[in-house]
């Protein structure tokens, strides 16, 4: 436990030593979601049942039978993933109200390995997006707008100005997920990934995003966006921690096809990672227009840590990168206008009050259960998909697709291991800032370089690496081989232990009672 | 060149989903113009990719039923019900044409 530093503690062997019960861990996160209600990350707390589980969890403690690592911490997941009896929103109008009549397939290993789930976590409606700006709840916002870092940085712009203005975005669209990790109300989230929404977060939150392998986690009651890119996501404070909730989450699962049926075996994290005898590639293409300087020197510098530990560092080229965002324009919005047919207010849902044909009901409770985003994909991808446009978007769309995951194949192939990436073009920008441009505009900006990697199926973390000169977090991009999570995430730690990212200093009249820190206030939980 | 009217009309027929205004539609035209960017890539002799899986085989279960009997936990979702049947307005009757829809469309 030493070996891990002071200041990072473990909360698991916490609960195991009985230096503090899941009761009142549960208690003091949900104390803290209380006080910083102003993030708006979470849409629902389950208080009743996450008491209970984590009365469960105490007894099993005190029997010495604790389920696992996971027993008993508290976690939080994304609202587009179904959870029995608590309400499932995606953030839109067409949902609220609807309670799940099951769990999503990680949800329920989560709760099967003794986890408290706190809540669900706030998005752009639909997962569509890349600020979490865009869902019916309002937008997340980013808990480092409230920390020292980022408020000694900010030049009051007028007298009467105050910190209201200023916020910034957590990026998306698992942006609620992000937050709930970054304040430390849990100790893990849930997110998903499609095109970036989970390191996107991770990256302007300072905090540790895992998009798995396509295939490796099981999609099952994860609503749906794009399914043949879709994965969940994992976030949490630290490269440890990550490895321990994939190790849960991992595997086959007969409910969902698409899951690869090889054995997955949960590992662990050498203690101090060697990354001598790799090979890093630096793909030239992701210095990608309106990268910001200061990011661009923290990639370079990142890629010398490496060059003087002794790997290898080369630069490569994925020549297609630039059409990965128009790719995945067509192919996302032909997908979305599938999946989301099913919302026509029979079965679940919203349902207008119109009932003068079945199509006209149809009509009417889409257009009043959808915003503009939603329905400007549905729209889009019809389009794209007409008998007269098919060969020339989707089919056209679908060949490059190959072309961009061949480029990987061929760099893996020619002996690099591992990618270095930046995630984000530049810190988080200010909400009055960000709403500037529309949605789309804003995806496409904002997913240039998280993107590819959904397209290929590739496994892709973001590390937090720095604090940009306003003092907001910046994180740095790993993209691995299909299935080599362990690897990615072995070259994921070692490059966490050489930055060591500073903890986010919270103002504390803001931030209630700093007694409720103790345990949070570590980084891990493993 | 821009969508006709009879294009932007069949649309909201298909997807059920109105443009609501001309920012709607500006927003589909500003998508196709992007989506045009595709043309620029050259795929001759590259076969379109259904999914990164494609080299394996995909999990089928064995056709047995192993759960099912939740017509109560299913129907609590619904608005309308009927004993176990969800209650539609009367089907087959197409969405009204453009002029008679309550559409921005009309008048085009």
């Amino acid at each position: 436990a030493l070996e891990k530093g002071v200041w990072r503690f473990q909360v698991s062997a916490a609960l195991r030593e009985g230096h503090v019960s899941p009761r009142e861990l549960c208690q003091r996160c949900l104390a803290l979601i209380k006080s910083t209600r102003f993030l708006n990350a979470y849409i629902s707390v389950a208080e009743e049942t996450a008491l209970k589980q984590a009365e469960e969890s105490e007894k099993r403690y005190k029997r010495g039978q604790p389920l696992g690592i996971l027993d008993g911490i508290p976690v939080a997941v994304k609202d587009n993933f179904n959870t029995a009896g608590i309400e499932t929103t995606c953030a839109s109008n067409m949902l609220k109200g609807y309670i799940s009549p099951y769990n999503a397939t990680v949800v329920q290993k989560l709760l099967d390995q003794g986890a408290v789930l706190l809540g669900k976590t706030n998005l752009d409606e639909f997962a569509m997006g890349s600020g979490s700006t865009d869902g019916v709840f309002g937008p997340v916002r980013n808990p480092w707008s409230y920390s020292r870092q980022y408020k000694e940085k900010s030049v009051p712009k007028s007298h009467s100005e105050d910190e209201e203005s200023n916020w910034v975005i957590t990026g998306g669209s698992s942006g609620g997920s992000a937050a709930a990790v970054s304040s430390f109300t849990c100790f893990a989230a849930l997110g998903s990934d499609t095109g970036g929404s989970t390191r996107n977060p991770a990256a302007h939150c300072g905090v540790v995003g895992l998009k798995p392998t396509y295939g490796l986690i099981s999609r099952h009651g994860l609503i749906p966006l794009v399914n043949s890119m879709d994965v969940p996501g994992i976030l949490t404070r630290c490269v440890d921690d990550a490895a321990v909730v994939l190790g849960s989450l991992a595997g086959h699962d007969p409910k969902d096809s698409t899951t690869i049926q090889d054995n997955f075996k949960p590992f662990e994290l050498p203690d101090s990672p060697d990354v001598s005898k790799l090979s890093i590639g630096i793909p030239k293409e992701y210095q990608a227009p309106g990268l910001s300087s200061e990011i661009l020197a923290l990639w370079s510098k990142a890629a010398d840590l490496f060059k003087n530990a002794g790997a290898k560092v080369i630069e490569v080229s994925l020549p297609h990168t630039r059409y990965s965002i128009v790719c995945y324009h067509v192919l996302c919005t032909a997908e979305v206008a599938s999946n989301m047919a099913r919302f026509d207010g029979l079965e679940y849902g919203h349902r207008s009050e119109m009932n003068k044909s079945t199509e006209s009901m149809y009509a009417a409770t889409r257009r009043e259960g959808f915003n503009d985003v939603v329905r400007g994909r549905i729209l889009s991808g019809n389009y794209f998909l007409l008998k007269q446009n098919y060969e020339n978007y989707f089919i056209k769309a679908q060949k490059v697709r190959r072309l961009i995951a061949n480029d990987f194949l061929k760099v893996f192939g020619s002996g690099v291991d591992i990618l270095l990436t930046p995630t984000t073009l530049s810190d988080a920008a200010p909400y009055m800032e960000f709403i500037k441009e529309d949605n789309r505009t804003r995806s496409a900006q904002d997913d240039i370089l998280t993107q590819a990697a959904n397209m290929a199926g590739l496994p892709a973390i973001n590390v937090p690496t720095a604090l940009s000169e306003r003092g907001l977090p910046v994180g740095l991009q790993f993209i691995g081989r299909s299935f080599q999570e362990k690897q990615l995430l072995t070259v994921a730690k070692w490059f966490e232990k050489q930055v060591k990212f500073p903890m986010i200093q919270l103002e504390e009249g803001k931030w209630h009672n700093h007694d409720v820190f103790q345990h949070q206030k570590s980084a891990s939980f493993s | 060149q821009a969508v006709t009217v009879e294009v932007l009309d069949h649309l909201e027929q298909l997807a059920l989903v109105d443009f609501r205004d001309a920012e709607g539609v500006e927003r589909l035209q500003k998508a196709i113009r992007f989506a045009d960017q595709l043309q620029e890539v050259n795929t001759d002799g590259v076969e379109p990719m259904d999914s990164v899986l494609e080299d394996r085989c995909l999990y089928l279960r064995e056709d047995d039923v192993t759960e099912g009997n939740c017509t109560t936990e299913l129907l609590k979702n619904a608005r309308e019900k009927v004993e176990e049947y969800f209650v539609a307005p009367p089907g087959n009757i197409p969405l009204p044409k453009l002029e008679e829809r309550e559409t921005f469309l009309k008048g085009s």
